[in-house]
């Protein structure tokens, strides 16, 4: 590697840093503010490309009129600013006092919904951006051509800090959110009407994104998968600078826009005879190092403690939580028999259906443990259903007989939650869910990178059982026999001494550690448990598709977890089978009957969030005990 | 005089270059009930959460049976037999009061981490015994959240001498109690203390209660200790009238003071 592609690397790096940032400093600025934080602000940027790119259209901008890409940007930022708006007042003014964790939920509704909006007006392909009239040259910088737009990029994170800072420090509008930012009760006692600055912060922080989308199209076409790819690089930003602080934001978007650049320069490495692709271990090294930061500074580089909201799963965890009675054996026993015929009776679908439904409530009882019992909100569980399909699936190609290739996948997942809890346990409520996301993130871009291993995007085939589990029947019923074991092991765990040491830790994390509990200790033990649970249905599930795929680690696949756990009620005893049945069938359903039913889920998880915040089991509940 | 079992020695904490506590030094003996008294923002409470382990001090030495107690995590100065009470009683509140007192005896004997072992029996004798000395039998299935304050503050005890404590540490115990139940959680304090040989320290604003029941009397000003003594010595001690017992001199606060 030569000095001069390192610099050159390195002024792309801090050009990706600038668009980084300006994405960062919208989502930072609106947790500042209203303590939410936005899953949807990647698709903000999506829009603003995607807008852009119509705009630009519009104004003549492929056809070199300067006005043209300007013009389209500025329209763009406006438009997704309105829109942030609009989500704002509809949505998120119900749910500024709900958890956390149906904060982000709601929000990835909209990312749902967005998603198959922007597919229904754009189309799957891509949608290659102008080339800006006035900046389509290159310079001659140490031997190379460095693009002018880059250059233009690189000065606009400064330029924007500048204006944020002074807008946050010179107006009575910035005067007013610091205020808000500082104390939010005592600047409304003050009279300061919160509900006009919320929205008004939420379109700003909207602006900044949908800029940065329009901003980022004469580098890289506009596409569906921008939302999440962004929003994991942004979550990584804004938990490294610290939750709601701007410069902090800046600093990180400066790290990490340098270390992927060095990444790239380095190219390909071999340390003690093992070869590195450098490259593709950008999003690893990220990570790694946010990680290492947060074992130094919990709140971030430039966060305040006091900032971090709460741990606060949901609201019914002052809920008495009921042991299981004799009866509760009884109701097991029925829905065993029940799984044991129903299958049976109407068409060969039915099988599908129901073992899709039996891992799914697996995968669902197992991320129970750690959010309902354990009060750690997850949003990377599929990480583990992954680690466990891959590891599964790769011994299988390997040639390792069935049981040892089954076996495998909880072991590989249990060990994957070993290694993300140690670097992630001092850590809790938002930090520790946007870590989980990142996690799950940077899994499903090794899997989707790594081509000689997983198989890149088509992933790994030819996993199937052996023949004399091969008949749909007999693997159902091998599905059924693992699925209910660990259903009931899972709900006996969470009454063990082990089991309420983890929720008294939720509980009372004080009186916890003042009682001689090891908080920590305990929390990373309910990680790997649950790690290695969602790695056994990973492993079944693959088995089942006859292969596995990255979407196995996707953020949506997470996602669905939860909604399952949501639906069924937090800490009801069925409710994870309760939630995938309503889930698994519902989808399916809807699947058959409509393309976009994956903003139809989303719309569901809007109207779910809004209409129990506690989750259908847990708000009966709670109506109940009144 | 008996032994001491906790010692604190030129024990420091700063926060951003303010000093919360400077150069304390103090002893409690086993079977000693001592009060710290001292203003809001005197040190009190920062002093408690370093000997227990959720503060670091910045200097400074703390010693529990002679043993050195900084720098341990929390959990284990509560399985060196150190138990707390907070100023907001904390509890489980998901849990019974029985359920909540068999994880507090579970953690006690280590066996928290406990998978394999079957589920958590609520009921034993150590967890009814504990549930009558407190006098909470009558409540044992009741849900910890919907308690009265009262009982609340009575659950945390119990909770707290579940560990077994040599020592306990209570953060203002009767905060927001009736003057009738106080007298009557302070009293069962200093019999069990006597009973038991536990030592007590104890923070407290009420001062019937500092001179009802304390031994000894530690008074912290700005972070530092002007006075120890027997509630006798402290009640004519001039330091301790000028700083604290004096009449402040300043009038009280009035609505336009707290909006200007």
């Amino acid at each position: 590697m030569s000095l001069a592609s390192l610099a050159v690397q390195l002024l792309n790096g801090l050009a990706s840093a600038s668009s980084l940032f300006l994405i960062s400093a919208g989502l930072t600025l609106i947790f500042g503010v209203t303590r939410i934080v936005n899953f949807a602000h990647g698709s903000f940027y999506m829009l603003g490309a995607y807008v852009a790119w119509s705009a630009g259209t519009a104004l003549g901008a492929f056809a070199g009129s300067p006005f043209g890409f300007w013009g389209a940007a500025i329209v763009a930022a406006l438009a997704v600013a309105a829109l942030g708006a609009l989500v704002e007042v509809l949505l998120l003014k119900r749910l500024y006092a709900a958890p956390e964790l149906l904060q982000l939920t709601a929000t990835f509704g909209v990312v749902l919904i967005v998603r198959d909006a922007a597919l229904a007006v754009w189309g799957p392909e891509d949608r290659l951006g102008p080339r800006v009239a006035g900046l389509d040259s290159t310079v001659q910088w140490l031997g190379s051509a460095v693009p002018q737009y880059d250059l233009f990029l690189l000065i606009v994170g400064p330029v924007v800090l500048v204006l944020l800072t002074a807008l946050l420090r010179r107006t009575r509008f910035g005067m007013l959110v610091r205020a808000a930012s500082e104390n939010r009760v005592l600047a409304g006692a003050l009279g300061i009407d919160e509900r006009t600055l919320f929205t008004a912060v939420f379109a700003l922080g909207s602006f900044l994104a949908g800029l940065a989308g329009a901003l980022t199209l004469p580098r890289e076409p506009a596409n569906l998968g921008m939302d999440l790819a962004v929003i994991a690089d942004a979550f990584v930003v804004t938990v490294l600078g610290g939750l709601g602080s701007i410069p902090g934001a800046f600093i990180a978007a400066i790290i990490i826009g340098v270390t992927k650049a060095l990444c790239i320069a380095a190219g390909t490495v071999t340390l003690a005879s093992i070869t590195f692709a450098m490259p593709k271990l950008t999003l690893v090294i990220e990570f790694v190092l946010m990680a290492l930061v947060l074992l130094v500074r919990p709140a971030g580089l430039l966060g305040r403690a006091a900032v971090i909201p709460a741990t606060t799963t949901v609201a019914a965890e002052r809920t008495l939580v009921k042991r299981p009675r004799p009866r509760s054996a009884v109701v097991a026993g029925v829905l065993v028999a029940l799984a044991l015929v129903l299958p049976f009776t109407g068409d060969p679908y039915a099988l599908v259906l129901s073992t899709d439904i039996l891992i799914a409530a697996l995968f669902a009882a197992s991320l129970q443990l750690i959010t309902a019992t354990g009060g750690m909100a997850s949003f990377g569980h599929a990480a583990y259903f992954g680690v466990g399909a891959y590891a599964s699936a790769l011994a299988t190609t390997h040639g390792y007989p069935f049981p040892v290739a089954v076996a495998f996948a909880p072991i590989a997942a249990a060990l994957s939650a070993l290694a993300f809890g140690a670097l992630c346990v001092r850590v809790s409520g938002i930090y520790l869910a946007m870590l989980t996301l990142a996690f799950a993130q940077i899994l499903w871009s090794v899997a989707v990178q790594w081509d000689t291993v997983t198989g890149g995007s088509n992933g790994i085939i030819g996993v199937w059982p052996p023949d004399w589990l091969a008949a749909r029947t007999r693997y159902y019923l091998l599905v059924l026999a693992v699925v209910s074991v660990s259903l009931i092991a899972l709900a006996l765990i969470a009454f063990t001494p082990f089991g309420y040491a983890l929720r008294g830790s939720r509980d009372s994390t004080l009186r916890a550690a003042a009682s001689g509990i090891d908080v920590r200790a305990r929390r990373l033990k309910a990680m790997v448990i649950a790690g290695g649970f969602a790695g056994m249905a990973g492993g079944l599930f693959a088995y089942s598709k006859g292969g596995i795929a990255p979407d196995a680690l996707s953020i949506p696949r997470s996602v669905d977890a939860l909604v399952m756990m949501l639906l069924g009620g937090q800490s009801a005893l069925f409710g994870p089978l309760l939630g995938a049945t309503a889930f698994t069938w519902l989808s399916d359903a809807l699947a058959r009957y409509t393309e976009y039913w994956r903003a139809w889920v989303g719309v569901g998880i809007l109207l779910i969030v809004s209409a129990f915040p506690n989750g259908i089991g847990g708000t009966l509940r709670l109506r109940r005990a009144r | 005089m008996s032994a001491m079992v906790l010692s604190v020695s030129a024990l420091a904490k700063s926060f951003d270059g303010v000093d919360a506590v400077r150069d304390v030094s103090f002893t409690v003996a086993t079977g000693e009930v001592v009060a710290m008294i001292g203003r809001n923002g005197a040190g009190k409470t920062t002093c408690f959460n370093v000997i227990h382990g959720e503060l670091a001090a910045d200097r400074g030495d703390v010693r529990f049976d002679g043993h050195p107690l900084l720098g341990l995590a929390t959990h284990l100065i509560a399985h060196r037999g150190i138990g707390r009470t907070f100023q907001v009683p904390a509890t489980f509140a998901s849990m019974t009061v029985r359920e909540s007192i068999a994880l507090a005896l579970a953690a006690h004997d280590d066996r928290d981490r406990s998978v394999a072992g079957g589920m958590l029996q609520p009921r034993s004798a150590r967890a009814d015994a504990l549930l009558v000395h407190l006098r909470i039998d009558d409540l044992a299935d009741a849900h910890c959240a919907a308690l009265a304050y009262g009982d609340a503050k009575r659950l945390e005890l119990a909770l707290a001498l579940a560990g077994a404590p040599r020592l306990l540490l209570m953060d203002e115990p009767t905060a927001g109690m009736t003057a009738r139940s106080r007298r009557d959680l302070m009293q069962f304090v200093r019999d069990t203390a006597r009973r038991d040989a536990l030592a007590v320290l104890f923070t407290e604003h009420d001062m019937d209660i500092v001179f009802g029941f304390a031994d000894r009397i530690i008074v912290l000003d700005r972070g530092s200790i002007i006075a120890t003594g027997t509630p006798a010595e402290i009640r004519t001690n001039a330091a301790v009238q000028a700083a604290y017992l004096g009449v402040d001199e300043r009038p009280p606060l009035g609505i336009h003071d707290i909006a200007r």
